[in-house]
């Protein structure tokens, strides 16, 4: 499944490159240019994309991060 | 009281919420370093949405956006907002969260103690620190002067205290306005037997008529002269075609304000408003602010486009557009039915019509209404095809992907990154970051291109100012001039805070470690922040209109950076030399690009839309930055020893045994 939602993410950047409404006129529910309405589409497709990332691809190991080395890089933090 | 006013008010009473709610984050402050510059790591899931969201979308959401599809066409959309939606959420799931959890795990507050870190130099920090509070800079600059031009328009007339005298015309009015209706109706003729030619000699013919009946070229002359900035003698060796670049330059200033806020005072009340929120509220103060303005800027930015759309859909004299008591839809509608070139030089030639019987009628108040009207209206320069991308370069269109690469090396989006809570709070900006760019510039988009109908020729920017000022209602225009505002600032406050942070902890404390405690360090924070504020005004007073070029060079610059921490985080070959030569190949590639730019630009729109011709096509320059850098790195990270395998994995934990 992870791998299917990188290929979404593959196939949204291609869809993104819309040649195909370059020219086209056509108006979607008659006040959309369907060139603006298509990539209106593209960003919900993003949306649900990346939520199907968040399900299925989400990086393991990240729910308990703790601090290791707390003022090792920031210096050391004087105490009043 | 006057329209002008009512905003004023408006804006007043919104300024004094904002700074209401830095008072009250600060009554939460804990009083640490950790909390005053990450917010001791507590944002949830819908602040770090918020916070996210209001610091990457800057005034140019909302002005920015219209005025480009005003001057570009829909295409602005794909090239800008939804190339943005993939983008910025990519770098959010794959560079945002595991910078998070790094950070987390070792301690960072900035970027640059990451990358000294992971790469194991210092050298590294004063390489990067100089160009990436560089490249932020202009965008302050940006922001504040953006600001004070808004407050500016949005007041006008407010503290008038008496009527505005109109600039005398230099040929009769009403004799010229009919000349220049009908060059417009010729254009409009040879628009219908598709003569590109004629429509052009037809639109400059009406253009001289304007240059000539306000007498452009006299008045460019003679400020030249009054202004001492040219001698009489150099005044006199002025070619045609310089005097002719003079008089364009003069007809693309905004429409003059009269009794408005100041500009310089516009500015400092943004600054100061920001200023107090941020000290007093630190990171926690700016999430929470920057949640509340997001809200607004969202919330507003619809409102404005349902009056807009009523405004601009009605039927107008040509028999376009919603019959009167018709509802939204057929509005919207009629708007868009509106945005064809016949309709654009149909209401010139109604304009100039109307003007030319104005002038001509014995009535005095309809005499001072025409010129009025007369003295807004600017030359149309082109009829253009805004509901489609005729006039796109398409390779331009799909290079123009690499830009929104920038946010993955934000400094101050780094910062809000590891304000987050835990790693699950970052999939809600993950997944509705898309959907919330959507909702903010496909209305700002549609906003644009209704506005090409109109007769507004201003500079693309104060489109959206124009049309909420003349077809709205001074409440809805005050509310509209807080959502811009309220844009603004929400970029602004994470900037000013991520630079005083940066200078705190990458330079104080990185080179006298140890020497000032956790409070000292909040108010040596706190007094940077002051500084740049300060220095930031001061340089917005020096008006560089030039600046706002720079916007798309900043975010390049960024973008072409990203190669270093995608590395950074996922390519364990990387070493030291190749990042160093990752970062001069972008100083030397946007440098050359800046350069050649710079000397081969005829005028500043030319500067900031510059593109890299191959082959006849047009690219933009940040893809070939990025392949510069990329390359670079590659090869010499190659070239070079591997680094330390146990260093390596505190970066790369599957490495450790």
């Amino acid at each position: 499944m992870k791998n299917v939602v990188w290929g979404l993410v593959i196939l949204l950047i291609i869809l993104h490159q819309d040649y195909w409404y370059w020219y086209s006129d056509r108006q979607v529910f008659g006040f959309m240019p369907i060139g603006l309405f298509y990539h209106a589409m593209i960003s919900v497709g993003a949306g649900i994309t990346w939520y199907l990332a968040t399900v299925f691809a989400w990086p393991e190991g990240l729910d308990n991060v703790q601090p290791e080395e707390e003022g090792s890089v920031t210096g050391s933090e004087v105490v009043e | 009281m006057n329209p002008g006013l009512t905003r004023f008010v408006i804006i007043v009473v919104y300024l004094s919420l904002l700074l209401f709610l830095g008072f009250f984050a600060s009554k939460l402050f804990r009083g640490t370093r950790k909390d005053y510059m990450l917010a001791s790591n507590s944002i949830g899931p819908f602040l770090l949405l918020m916070s996210i969201f209001g610091t990457t979308m800057t005034a140019f959401a909302l002005v920015g956006s219209s005025g480009e599809s005003w001057k570009e066409g829909i295409g602005v959309y794909g090239m800008l907002a939804s190339s943005s939606g993939i983008i910025h959420s990519l770098c959010f799931f794959m560079i945002g969260v595991k910078l998070w959890a790094l950070g987390r795990r070792y301690g960072y507050t900035t970027q640059i103690q990451y990358f000294r870190d992971r790469l194991q130099t210092d050298v590294i920090g004063i390489i990067l620190f100089p160009i990436l509070v560089g490249l932020i800079i202009p965008y302050l600059l940006i922001g504040v002067m953006a600001g004070g031009t808004v407050m500016n328009q949005m007041t006008d007339g407010a503290f008038a205290t008496k009527e505005k005298t109109l600039p005398k015309t230099a040929r009769p009015l009403a004799e010229s306005a009919t000349e220049i209706a009908a060059s417009y109706k010729a254009a409009l003729v040879e628009l219908k037997e598709e003569n590109e030619e004629g429509v052009e000699k037809n639109l400059a013919n009406a253009k001289a008529q304007i240059i000539e009946l306000w007498g452009y070229r006299e008045r460019v002359l003679k400020s030249l002269k009054d202004d001492k900035k040219l001698s009489e003698q150099q005044i006199q060796a002025l070619s045609e075609k310089e005097i002719n670049g003079l008089v364009a330059k003069t007809l693309a200033k905004p429409p003059s304000t009269y009794g408005a806020l100041p500009k310089w005072l516009g500015s400092l009340m943004i600054c100061g408003v920001v200023l107090i929120y941020v000290f007093f509220g630190g990171m926690r103060g700016t999430a929470w602010a920057n949640a509340f303005q997001t809200i607004v800027f969202m919330i507003l930015g619809v409102v404005t486009f349902c009056f807009l759309a009523f405004a601009l859909g009605a039927k107008d004299k040509t028999g376009v557009g919603a019959a009167e008591g018709s509802g939204l839809m057929a509005h919207l509608q009629g708007a868009t039915e509106k945005v064809t070139p016949e309709t654009k030089l149909k209401t010139m030639v109604g304009i100039w019509s109307r003007i030319a019987r104005g002038a001509a009628s014995e009535d005095k108040e309809a005499q001072a209404e025409a010129t009025g009207l007369a003295v807004k209206i600017k030359p149309l320069k082109e009829v253009k095809e805004f509901r489609t991308r005729k006039e796109m370069s398409f390779l331009k269109f799909l290079t123009y992907m690499f830009v929104p690469l920038s946010v993955g090396m934000f400094p101050h989006l780094f910062q809000h990154w590891l304000t987050a809570k835990d790693a699950k709070s970052f999939k809600t900006p993950v997944i509705c970051h898309p959907i919330f760019i959507m909702i903010v510039w496909v209305p700002c988009v549609l906003i644009g291109i209704w506005g090409t109908t109109t007769p507004y020729a201003g500079s693309p920017n104060g489109i959206l100012v124009y049309l909420v000022k003349i077809k709205t209602g001074a409440l809805l225009g005050g509310f509209l001039a807080a959502g811009i505002l309220a844009a603004i600032m929400s970029s602004l406050d994470s900037q000013f805070l991520c630079i005083g942070t940066m200078f705190t902890t990458d330079i104080v404390n990185h080179y006298r470690p140890g020497r000032f405690s956790d409070k000292q360090q909040v108010w040596i924070a706190r007094a940077f922040i002051i500084g740049v504020v300060i220095v930031t005004y001061f340089l917005s007073l020096a008006n560089l209109t030039s600046v706002f070029t720079l916007g798309v060079w900043c975010f390049s610059g960024f973008s072409a950076l990203f190669p270093l921490v995608f590395a950074c985080v996922y390519w364990k070959r990387l070493t030291t030399a190749g990042a160093y030569a990752c970062v001069l190949a972008v100083g030397a590639s946007w440098l050359g690009f800046f350069y050649h730019a710079y000397s081969t630009s005829k005028t500043p729109d030319q500067f900031r839309s510059y593109s890299v011709v191959v082959g006849g096509y047009e690219t933009m320059p940040v893809f070939w930055m990025i392949l510069a850098s990329t390359a670079a790195m590659v090869l010499v990270s190659l070239m070079t020893p591997r680094m330390d395998e146990q260093h390596l994995s505190r970066f790369f934990p599957e490495n450790k045994a």
